[in-house]
């Protein structure tokens, strides 16, 4: 009996391996697969088992349950109390369309052969017969935006890169994934590795680069881990080195680990920090594509958008053009997180309701209370009130409604938040994480928790609201880069949706 | 020069050795110093500035920079506590004010440090214990962990 139990860290740090041990202990017949995470954590640890072309899952299943259950996996009993039904029709019913994360939670990450008979190198094979002006043209056509936050037109950025004539050119993975409320590219990285590799080796054949790092930040080590164990089985596939898959051209990628700085995730601080340097930003221009790495064009882009490049080579640039709304095509890999019955990943063609995704897909709040703030797009982005759940998941739609899309990330909170905290922890996580380069960010940062402390002490509370106000305003204006430019965006909206949170603390006590 | 002096000398030139046909080298090697001694310390920041040829405080500036990179010897465990909005939302503050109180102790063997976000979001509060990442924690788990981790000691 074949039976599927992931290696995902997260599924890991809730007892997924006492539930891979106390599979084989109980039963030694069984062959168990680890595979990565299908996204449903609300059900993990989740375990699958085969049986007429279907996957039938279980969850949560706790190493004690094994022995209840193994009769259960044995005969496809459906009646178990923790059956979940076939997994592929429950991410249907929820609307979720697996473009990028396919395999994820489907083949054991990094093997070669799963990996090929799953569609692996289908993208890749058919770049190789293209021109890389065509694998350009492909990617505009789809397109595809970066998934990193900026939303920037993928095809655009390597055209830029194609264009350019300095050689040696790069490819940069941005695997810094920093943001709290985000766990896509962790995800990927530890359940279908390949893809990235696969997805970076395109971009290397469209745009002339040679050589690719992945920056991958220090606190995923288990997706090192598998990082290292797909480039090792990539380069013994021939997939990797001098020839890729016997084209007679190169490409070959390296993993880089951070150290712990966030704003290594902001693409000219990641280029200094893999330079070996401190992690301050550059100015920009000159952009990355133009003198990035060691002042070579570089394409740097995250996770989500090079696993995504396969597929649409693949299937063509249709399968992601023709689905989203408006400016925003493809699928948008939801992270929901924080106060929610139902967190996970859902990857859903731009376009639903924040409202949706927190109440029919999230289940509400935890806690069983009314949700009544969310961030989106990471600790940079608004918190979204109650009043704004009918805002589409779309990079323009969300931004008029004064929101963020960012990462895809999507914090829920009960109605026992404190949103002046969450404000004044913001511009602090603002001066922890800031690299110091600019004054609005270094300074700002620090004054603006000074402040927010001196409206909530009560303390000229008018005239210090119009002072926080107005250094939020400079920041925006003034910084070097979205660090210290967006943090006051979670501040302002907290101010302007809940005023009442502003209000003083001191009559409170006794 | 003492025996271990030579020997931490030699080491040092063979790590640089071993990465400095990379591009960009240095975050490397101070990664794989503090691998092997737990830190990186003032005569390991002049020795690689030396190999490298770059000037002292580059390679201090850098090793200043990243909170991951130490000038002092850390205690036997680590402890990576979230403190961001996903875990905040999930009960983390609590959970990070009671290591932080319990790293206080001097005999706590724990390194507690805040670090925003280990991508275990969903499964928030999450720490990392030397590495391994655990999820849905509470003040009482985490004080268990760094009571164990202290030989309970500092209960």
């Amino acid at each position: 009996m074949n039976v599927c139990v992931p290696c995902d860290s997260t599924a890991v740090s809730i007892g997924a391996d006492e539930v891979a041990d106390a599979l084989t202990r109980n039963d030694p017949a069984i062959t168990v697969k680890r595979t990565g995470s299908r996204g449903l954590y609300w059900l993990e640890p989740m375990v699958e088992v085969e049986r007429d072309g279907q996957r039938i899952g279980y969850g949560p299943v706790t190493a004690g349950d094994i022995p209840g259950l193994l009769d259960a996996l044995r005969s496809g009993d459906t009646g178990h109390p923790l059956c979940v039904g076939d997994v592929e029709a429950l991410l249907e019913s929820q609307g979720q369309r697996r473009l990028t994360l396919r395999r994820t939670g489907v083949v054991a990450p990094g093997e070669w052969a799963d990996y090929v008979a799953n569609g692996g190198t289908e993208g890749l094979r058919k770049a190789l017969d293209m021109e890389p002006q065509s694998i350009v043209d492909a990617v505009k056509e789809s397109g595809l935006r970066g998934r990193g936050g900026a939303g920037f037109p993928t095809g655009i950025k390597w055209q830029t890169v194609h264009d350019a004539e300095a050689t040696p050119k790069y490819i940069v993975c941005n695997a810094d994934e920093g943001d709290s409320g985000t766990f896509a590219d962790r995800m990927l990285m530890e359940g279908d590795p390949l893809a990235l590799l696969e997805g970076m080796t395109i971009a290397g054949l469209a745009v002339g680069a040679e050589q690719g790092y992945i920056y991958l930040r220090s606190e995923y080590p288990d997706a090192h881990r598998m990082l290292e164990r797909a480039l090792e089985s990539a380069r013994t596939n021939g997939m990797l080195g001098d020839s890729v898959l016997g084209s007679g051209r190169a490409f070959d990628i390296e993993v880089r680990i951070g150290a712990g700085a966030y704003i290594c995730g902001e693409e000219t601080s990641l280029l200094e920090s893999l330079e070996g340097k401190r992690g301050m930003i550059r100015f920009k221009p000159p952009l990355p594509a133009i003198q990035g790495f060691l002042s070579r064009p570089t394409v740097v882009n995250n996770v989500i958008t090079l696993g995504t490049v396969p597929t649409i080579l693949a299937e063509g640039a249709e399968v992601h053009s023709s689905l989203g709304m408006n400016k925003s095509r493809g699928t948008l890999t939801i992270q929901l997180c924080g106060n929610v019955a139902r967190p996970g990943l859902y990857e859903i063609p731009f376009g639903v309701t924040l409202g949706h995704v927190i109440n029919d897909l999230g289940g509400g709040c935890a806690s069983g209370r009314p949700p009544r703030a969310v961030q989106v797009g990471g600790p940079l982005g608004a918190y979204m009130p109650v009043e704004r759940f009918d805002t589409p998941m779309a990079y323009e739609e969300f931004g008029e409604a004064g929101g963020m899309i960012g990462h895809g990330g999507v914090v829920v909170f009960d109605d026992t938040v404190d949103m002046a905290a969450q404000a004044r922890f913001a511009l602090e996580f603002c001066s922890i994480e800031s690299c110091g380069k600019c004054t609005p960010c270094r300074i700002g940062s620090v004054r603006g928790q000074e402040v927010i402390d001196r409206i909530t002490d009560d303390d000229d509370r008018e005239a210090n609201i119009a002072l926080l106000r107005e250094l939020c305003e400079t920041m925006i204006e003034g910084s070097l880069c979205a660090h210290g430019g967006m943090a006051p965006y979670p501040v302002l909206s907290a101010l302007n949706h809940f005023p009442d949170d502003f209000e003083p603390r001191t009559t409170a006590a006794v | 020069m003492s025996k271990d002096e030579t020997g931490d000398a030699l080491e040092i030139e063979s790590i640089c050795a071993r990465h400095e046909q990379r591009e960009g080298p240095l975050l490397a090697i101070l990664h794989e110093v503090q691998e092997g001694h737990g830190y990186i310390s003032n005569e390991a920041v002049g020795r690689i500035a030396h190999y490298l040829n770059l000037t002292r405080a580059e390679v201090y500036g850098v090793v200043t920079f990243y909170p991951d990179l130490r000038e002092e010897p850390p205690r036997p465990h680590m402890l990576k506590v979230c403190r961001a909005e996903a875990c905040q939302a999930a009960g983390g503050r609590e959970v990070w004010a009671t290591a932080e109180a319990m790293a206080a102790d001097p005999d706590c063997q724990v390194e507690v440090e805040p670090v925003y976000c280990l991508g275990n979001c969903p499964c928030g509060p999450a720490v990392q214990m030397d590495e391994r990442t655990l999820g849905r924690f509470t003040p009482e788990k985490v004080s268990a962990l760094i009571a164990g981790a202290s030989g309970g000691s500092s209960s």
